[in-house]
């Protein structure tokens, strides 16, 4: 046998390496944990959390107009959208919109496939509810957003 | 053969063994493996892997779904490696459709599986230490995972569940800021490899917990249908993206690491250097990312661009029909394989010309490399047998579907 591994045994070198390692990151500096309600992480710009249904800003209205494709697009079908028809205007008019986050997988499939940019997936990453009819979001929560209270210690 | 049994019962010969159930609930079966373990004293006489704890039945429910709405799903069935999944996927449509994805395309997707990998390595690598008693690679490794599911996040808007490779190309361009993030990352990562080693590579007790445990050899391995590093690990020198190059890896230098003595230590030698070629595939990723589209011009498979769609009536069109109706694939069947973390990751899917695909199989690489934990373990100790699963890195998901 040669010297150096006995030398290295004996004076456990691979152990004192690694212990080092660990040593140096004692440091204060190194910590990477979040204490997170304290501290919020900040999520990416394209992050797909709770959904919103968006409105014109100048008149208040909603940008939905109905055309039925998110709930085509979406895989657990669990959008759906109730219109009739404006017998003045002819055109096709939002009644009811709901989704279901209990089933959502926020692929953002209906994020994508709306014409005019009226359902995103925004970064709200926070969707606990207290029920499972709290889950099943309508067009004015959908609108609205999340009613939050802060937590403070 | 003794696995194959449906119901499989074992019955101790005599009173020398005796059978000890091992999981589905045992932390270090990673997920809900359930081992039947007929042991003698301390050393395995036979062993018996039950799966089917946790059946998704995404095979049967792609069968219901448009090609475009698969792509959430395939994320489901290896939840370590997101983006190899969606790339077999899209690629095995492609194929059926012969579709041609642009350069910026590909290399994106090269760039993003490699970067899988390194995610599914590093979740290897710790929870592996972790199991035979190594505490802090484990968070040294899920320190840098967490800056790779940044990247994913920022990229793709998800951490784990990206969906983010469409069929025909990507959903979106990269982000601003993105390239300049993921180059910091990735020139930092070999130094942070170079950690790991330390702390594990010439560590005694490591060594003596791995070497020549759960020996496999090369015949055993190809006979059982191993792919990936634990084949590569028994001297076997086989890579996908080497051999049988997809989504543009031909235009890529790398090393495939490969070891002969077949076992866990030189599983994680395999694996480790792995994780030191992704990097160096992703700084070339990095350094000639080509400028163009990110998608192919198939106006009737693909979606068109957001600003096309909302200023020309036939891109409109175009988006309705998509979303509302799929896009239609010639009848026929295909298979495409990739070299994912675990292996060879193909997916089979067949067409019967409409919307909606007929048949989709994937052959996973965890539930071909179960099969030789077997053999690995019989007449070894029992303390082995965590070494074992650990070494082969297996992802329940993958093995049920």
């Amino acid at each position: 046998m040669a010297l150096a591994p006995i030398f290295r045994k004996i004076f456990l070198v691979d152990l004192i390496k690694g212990l080092s390692l660990t040593f140096r990151y004692q440091d204060p500096k190194e910590i990477y944990t979040e204490q997170y309600p304290l501290e919020r992480p900040q999520v990416a710009e394209r992050y797909r959390g709770l959904p919103r249904l968006k409105m014109n800003p100048e008149t208040g209205k909603t940008l939905c107009i109905a055309c039925d494709l998110c709930a085509k697009a979406c895989p657990e079908n669990l959008i759906t959208v109730e219109s009739e028809r404006d017998p003045v205007t002819k055109r096709k008019v939002l009644t009811k919109y709901t989704f279901d986050l209990s089933r959502c997988m926020f692929c953002g499939l209906c994020e994508e496939s709306c014409s005019t940019d009226a359902i995103e997936l925004t970064p709200d990453y926070e969707v606990a509810q207290y029920s499972r009819d709290g889950m099943v979001l309508d067009q004015k929560r959908l609108e609205e957003g999340p009613d939050r209270k802060e937590y403070k210690r | 053969m003794a696995h194959m049994t449906p119901t499989p019962v074992m019955d101790p010969a005599g009173d020398r063994t005796m059978v000890l159930n091992m999981g589905p609930q045992h932390p270090s079966t990673h997920g809900v493996l359930r081992l039947m373990l007929e042991i003698d004293g301390e050393t395995i006489v036979r062993m018996m892997p039950d799966i089917g704890y946790l059946h998704t039945g995404i095979e049967k429910t792609t069968e219901a779904k448009f090609y475009q709405q698969v792509v959430p799903l395939t994320d489901r069935i290896d939840y370590l490696c997101p983006m190899t999944n969606n790339l077999a996927y899209c690629l095995a449509v492609e194929k059926l459709l012969g579709l041609e994805i642009p350069p910026r395309g590909q290399w994106i997707r090269v760039m993003l599986n490699e970067l899988t990998r390194i995610n599914s390595h590093l979740v290897w690598l710790g929870t592996h230490a972790l199991d035979i008693g190594a505490m802090t690679v484990f968070l040294y490794c899920f320190r840098e995972r967490e800056d790779v599911l940044r990247l994913f996040e920022m990229v793709s808007g998800q951490r784990m569940m990206t969906s983010y490779f469409r069929v025909g190309g990507l959903s979106l361009d990269l982000p601003l800021g993105f390239l300049d993030r993921l180059k910091k990352f990735i020139d930092a990562f070999p130094s942070k490899v170079d950690e790991y080693e330390n702390l594990l590579t010439s560590n005694p007790i490591w060594m003596e917990r791995t070497k020549g445990v759960a020996y496999l050899s090369a015949e055993d391995a190809i006979a059982l249908g191993t792919t990936g590093p634990t084949l590569r690990a028994s001297g076997v020198d086989t890579d996908l993206r080497r051999d049988e190059p997809y989504t543009g890896y031909e235009n890529f230098k790398f090393k495939v690491p490969v070891r002969t003595e077949g076992d866990v230590y030189a599983r994680y030698l395999c694996r480790v250097q792995e994780l030191r070629e992704s990097a160096s595939i992703v700084q070339q990723a990095l350094a000639g990312l080509p400028e163009g589209r990110y998608k192919a011009e198939a106006p009737k498979v693909v979606l068109p661009d957001r600003e096309n769609m909302k200023t020309q009536m036939e891109s409109l069109i175009y988006h309705f029909k998509i979303v509302t109706e799929g896009f239609t694939v010639p009848p026929g069947e295909v298979y495409q394989a990739i070299e994912s973390p675990r292996g060879e990751m193909g997916y089979y899917v067949v067409s019967d010309g409409t919307a909606k695909p007929y048949r989709v199989h994937m052959r996973s690489p965890s539930f071909a490399n179960l099969q030789a934990l077997p053999k690995m373990c019989e007449g070894r100790l029992i303390a082995d047998v965590v070494a074992a699963i650990g070494s082969i890195d297996i992802v329940l998901g993958d093995c049920d579907r």
